[in-house]
């Protein structure tokens, strides 16, 4: 009888690289298909325009620091930030927009750094802050979702905005775009409206029919479903998104029960803005987030009160983006304090 | 290392390289970055900090090296802060006197010069330990290659952050510099990131990232050199 021996790793991982940023990405497809259903061509144009810089950058630094690019660029690491940096991004976000935020995003906040698992910072996310924080009025152009208007504007007049910035016959870009239902509670509440007036008021109740948001609830719900498959799968870890739902939720009920008037409920957190893509899809990238059991807890809890304390008292529209890079500097520290105990070693 | 060079002109020429670029106070000895980071948002505001802090390391140099005679090591280091905050309040009236606009403009950072770390650093390391001409050279090389960086950071942000380049120079040069600016494009968008202080940081980042692959150019180029010439002998 001849029995097989090989040395070790006897275990076979059973999922690489390339298999697990693909299913990533198709566990965003069908959040991306209702987004260009709500946003129109503006999503697409930023999805074409992500990936092909994405990837061109990445291949132009590997050219430079003279690694293979072929088995980079397969990997599916730059095309899956490419993809979020695009969902994050306004519909309406001009060519050089995109094409800043995905430089910097895979040049500055990947390569710069060594490449896919040195980054202590999640690429996508870097990109989006390089552009909000120098263009915030460019980052308010979301197109009026479908359901609030007739439709989104056709092909011809997206493609003319996005490339040459012409708009319309008559028109000013403000026409075909809308802030999204977070940025308008916020502004409506500085100018002494509050949650309930804003969301009953004739000029913007489309805007807010059902959980959270015209357009914003079936996205988020959508995320939500590839996010629970991915999780399913084991491609991402459940503790995060957990973590951080639960702490979004805690948060904002205290603050809503407290104050209903200026407080938004914590269902419009939950279903509004990137709530559930950065609980599923952002939060969970293993190079970034926090990599011991307990960790994981307290990075994806921090997610969350950070998105509520920045959407609420922040300058900013949302606080994904902010409250991702904070944790993830935070990352090595609670990682460092939150080591498991060694089996058979002392309780300390 | 100037110790054992006596001839005067490659002693000056070892302390001009040392202060421009080996030992470069803003992109090898980082010292002094906390003016470097928040002032270079412009050129001029760069080229201003930048001669100020020149001006005071010649001055402190000079004046440190002619009283080392009588100085007692046990309390040199108050001494150096002394003489390095007279001279700064000087700089300071002076410029409040002749540089009004561009003295309100870098504001605090200017008294802030005497905390300026490579200031006492070259009073201690090279100045109480050398004669007046070579630590008022050294003062000159090391403030020159400060300025330098200074300038060019400064028009990194400029260019990439506003699109302009020595904006208010009247400030410096009076009514001659109000032509000075030159404007790359009317309706340039602006890149704030770069004005703002991680356009700073990220800045700076580079620059001593090109400084090294500068210097990893020169030394693998030099290694050749030797290996060549070493083969060369040996055959």
């Amino acid at each position: 009888m001849l029995f097989k021996h090989s040395p070790s790793p006897h275990i076979k991982q059973e999922i690489n690289v390339h298999d697990m940023m693909f299913m990533v990405i198709y566990a965003l497809i069908p959040g991306t298909l209702s987004s260009v259903y709500f946003f129109g061509w503006g999503v697409l144009f930023n999805l074409t325009i992500a990936i092909s810089v994405c990837l061109l950058t990445e291949a132009v630094i590997l050219k430079i620091r003279r690694r293979e690019i072929y088995p980079v660029l397969q990997d599916g690491s730059a095309l899956l930030t490419a993809c979020l940096l695009a969902l994050a991004l306004p519909a309406l976000a001009p060519w050089w927009l995109t094409t800043i935020a995905s430089i910097s995003a895979i040049a500055v906040a990947k390569q710069l750094y060594g490449g896919l698992g040195f980054n202590p910072f999640n690429p996508a996310m870097v990109g989006y802050i390089v552009v909000m924080i120098s263009f915030p009025l460019e980052m308010t152009l979301w197109t009026t979702p479908m359901g609030v208007a007739d439709g989104w504007p056709d092909f011809s007049t997206t493609f003319n905005w996005v490339f040459f910035g012409e708009t319309p016959y008559a028109e000013t870009i403000d026409s075909i775009s809308m802030a999204t239902p977070i940025d308008l509670i916020k502004t409506q509440l500085n100018q002494l409206h509050d949650v309930t007036e804003t969301r009953h008021s004739t000029e913007y109740s489309a805007l807010f029919s059902g959980l959270s948001g015209t357009g914003w609830q079936w996205i988020n719900i959508l995320f939500l479903a590839g996010g629970i498959w991915l999780v399913k799968k084991g491609v991402a870890d459940w503790r995060i998104p957990t973590a951080f739902i639960l702490a979004l939720v805690f948060i904002s009920n205290i603050f809503a029960v407290a104050d209903y008037s200026t407080n938004s409920s914590p269902l419009f957190h939950l279903f509004s803005g990137g709530t559930m893509l950065c609980a599923f899809f952002i939060a969970t990238d293993p190079v970034t987030a926090s990599t011991t059991p307990r960790g994981r807890w307290i990075y994806g809890a921090g997610i969350g009160v950070l998105v509520y304390v920045i959407r609420n008292w922040g300058g900013y529209p949302d606080g994904i983006a902010f409250a991702i890079i904070l944790m993830n500097i935070a990352a090595p520290l609670i990682d460092y304090y939150t080591q498991p105990k060694v089996y058979g070693g002392l309780d300390r | 290392m100037t110790d054992n060079i006596t001839t005067p002109l490659t002693r000056t020429a070892a302390i001009s390289k040392d202060g421009l670029w080996t030992n470069n106070v803003a992109l090898v000895q980082l010292l002094g970055l906390c003016p470097l980071l928040a002032v270079t948002g412009t050129v001029i505001n760069g080229l201003g900090l930048g001669i100020a802090t020149m001006m005071t390391l010649v001055l402190s140099n000079s004046i440190v090296s002619l009283i080392r005679p009588w100085l007692k090591s046990e309390i040199r280091i108050p001494i150096f802060v002394l003489v390095i905050a007279s001279i700064v309040t000087t700089i300071e009236l002076i410029m409040n006197a002749w540089f009004h606009d561009l003295y309100l403009v870098l504001g605090i950072f200017i008294p802030l010069i005497v905390t300026n770390c490579s200031i006492i650093a070259r009073a201690e390391a090279f100045a109480s330990k050398n004669n007046l001409l070579d630590s008022a050279m050294d003062g000159f090389m090391m403030g020159l290659g400060f300025t330098l960086v200074l300038v060019v950071l400064g028009g990194m942000r400029e260019l990439i952050g506003l699109g302009t380049l020595f904006a208010n120079a009247q400030l410096m040069f009076g009514s001659i510099g109000e032509s000075m600016t030159l404007t790359i494009s009317e309706d340039y968008p602006g890149f704030l990131l770069a004005v703002l202080p991680p356009g700073a940081f990220i800045g700076l980042g580079l620059l001593i990232a090109l400084k090294n692959i500068i210097d990893k150019r020169q030394t693998s180029r030099q290694q050749v050199v030797s290996i060549t010439s070493a083969e060369a002998t040996a055959s």
